[in-house]
């Protein structure tokens, strides 16, 4: 009788499923989109309202202040969710102001 | 389960949303601890959910920007940030970007060169990846042998000291970074790096973060986070250029960036919990898998260079985010002894 070690026994399932994983999940997930031949140049407004509408319009007409929408909306909301985050770490405990750098 | 896809009025698709998420996520982990935007991840990311390219380059530099400001905001708070350093090497990056995209519009004209940058690519790839594990073997024996110099203990590769040596003025000293050089060293090896990544099509982190540690002589935190605040500026730089060009999706940018926002904190505080050369060699071994995928893609195995691209993204964000979750548990086990002790004492 051949004698199969813990680990090995623990890594083929693991394995394998990591490798049905990476076949499956693309597959799945593409289902979601549709192709990119189905490029659409200007946003469509009839599927969406309120302020997606206004982006929507705003894209198809005023290129420039768009940009300077998504720049501007951009940082804001990077640093809003920064500093949410930085809030919610600071309750864990740990010490967020110091390191010791240590190459090795 | 409708539910779970969101449609895009721009790009005129329909997302997996929570796909948009996890990809957040993991950059905003892989990121946060090796200081760089990780474009090379996202833009196949976003296309394998269905993204038109057109619009996934695009929507990926906006989520960078936004992604790099969630974790300069916490490197900075760590003192891993050289805005001195950063300000400066913005000067030669956007210089080079530029030179860049000029040179690769001029051979364009001349002919057909996609593989031509892609061979170029692989190349350099390659010597970073050889560098770094060079590196890694030079500084071991080192150790082994007990040499140490300096502050920073054994080093493999040490190219930054001849070149601190060239005392072209103006001479200036960065306090953060801890070295004094010539300004024209940071400001040259940035627009190199810049340059190629205008002629390669990239974000640039990938180039600049050994380039920073070898060639400038940053240690290794200190270049996490003085690259991500370079990379943060210049994602905003291209988010607005391709807004211009009407090449974004805002919508998927916000639902990334709440990914992002969790996962960039993940990756900033495990660094302080990295070892220097441990983020060097894991760096190391993402610049092969990056390789190994575009040489696939080369060849037309579209589906497998996908495959390592997101298994490499999966197990080293795991990693990452199994070393945080380790040093914050030992950090927290040692102060609840230190004040059980105070206690006892007191």
């Amino acid at each position: 009788m051949r004698l199969v070690p813990k680990r090995g026994r623990l890594l083929t399932p693991i394995v394998g499923l990591l490798g049905m994983a990476v076949g499956w999940i693309p597959d799945w997930v593409w289902a979601g989109g549709e192709k990119a031949t189905n490029l659409v140049v200007v946003a469509d407004t009839r599927r969406v309202s309120g302020i997606m509408k206004y982006f929507a319009n705003l894209y198809n007409t005023n290129t420039l202040l768009f940009a300077v929408w998504a720049v501007v909306l951009t940082v804001l909301f990077g640093a809003l969710l920064g500093l949410l985050m930085d809030w919610l770490m600071s309750r864990t405990g740990i010490d967020l102001k110091t390191r010791k750098i240590i190459e090795h | 389960m409708e539910w779970l896809y969101l449609y895009m009025p721009i790009a005129g698709v329909t997302i997996f949303w929570p796909g948009l998420v996890l990809i957040g996520f993991s950059v905003g982990v892989i990121g946060g601890f090796f200081g760089m935007g990780g474009a090379w991840m996202v833009t196949p990311g976003l296309n394998i959910l269905g993204f038109p390219m057109a619009f996934a380059i695009g929507t990926d530099m906006a989520h960078i920007a936004g992604k790099s400001m969630i974790s300069t905001i916490r490197h900075s708070k760590f003192g891993n940030v050289d805005y001195k350093l950063g300000l400066i090497m913005v000067l030669g990056t956007f210089i080079g970007i530029e030179v860049g995209a000029q040179l690769v519009m001029y051979l364009e004209r001349l002919g057909k060169v996609e593989s031509t940058v892609r061979w170029i690519y692989v190349g350099f790839l390659a010597l970073i990846g050889t560098m770094v594990f060079y590196d890694y073997y030079k500084a071991t024996r080192k150790k082994r042998m007990g040499v140490v110099e300096g502050e920073k203990g054994a080093e493999g590769i040490t190219w930054y000291k001849t070149l601190h040596r060239i005392k072209i003025p103006p001479v200036v000293h960065f306090k953060t970074a801890g070295f004094t050089c010539s300004v024209w060293l940071p400001i040259t090896v940035s627009f190199m790096t810049g340059l190629l990544a205008g002629f390669l099509g990239i974000g640039g982190g990938l180039l600049r973060m050994p380039a920073l540690v070898y060639l400038i002589g940053c240690p290794t935190h200190i270049a996490v986070g003085t690259d991500l605040f370079e990379v943060m500026i210049s994602g905003l730089y291209g988010a607005f250029t391709y807004s211009m060009k009407g090449r974004i999706e805002l919508v998927a940018v916000f639902v990334m960036l709440t990914g992002a926002a969790v996962g960039a904190q993940i990756g900033t505080v495990a660094t302080k919990y990295a070892k220097g050369y441990g983020i060097r060699i894991a760096f190391g071994i993402c610049v092969v898998a990056c390789m190994v995928s575009i040489i696939l893609k080369e060849f037309g195995f579209s589906s497998l260079s996908a495959a390592i691209i997101l298994v490499t993204i999966g197990l080293m964000s795991a990693y990452i985010t199994v070393i945080m979750i380790k040093g914050a548990a030992q950090e927290l086990r040692e102060k609840k002894a230190l004040a059980r002790s105070l206690a006892k004492a007191a």
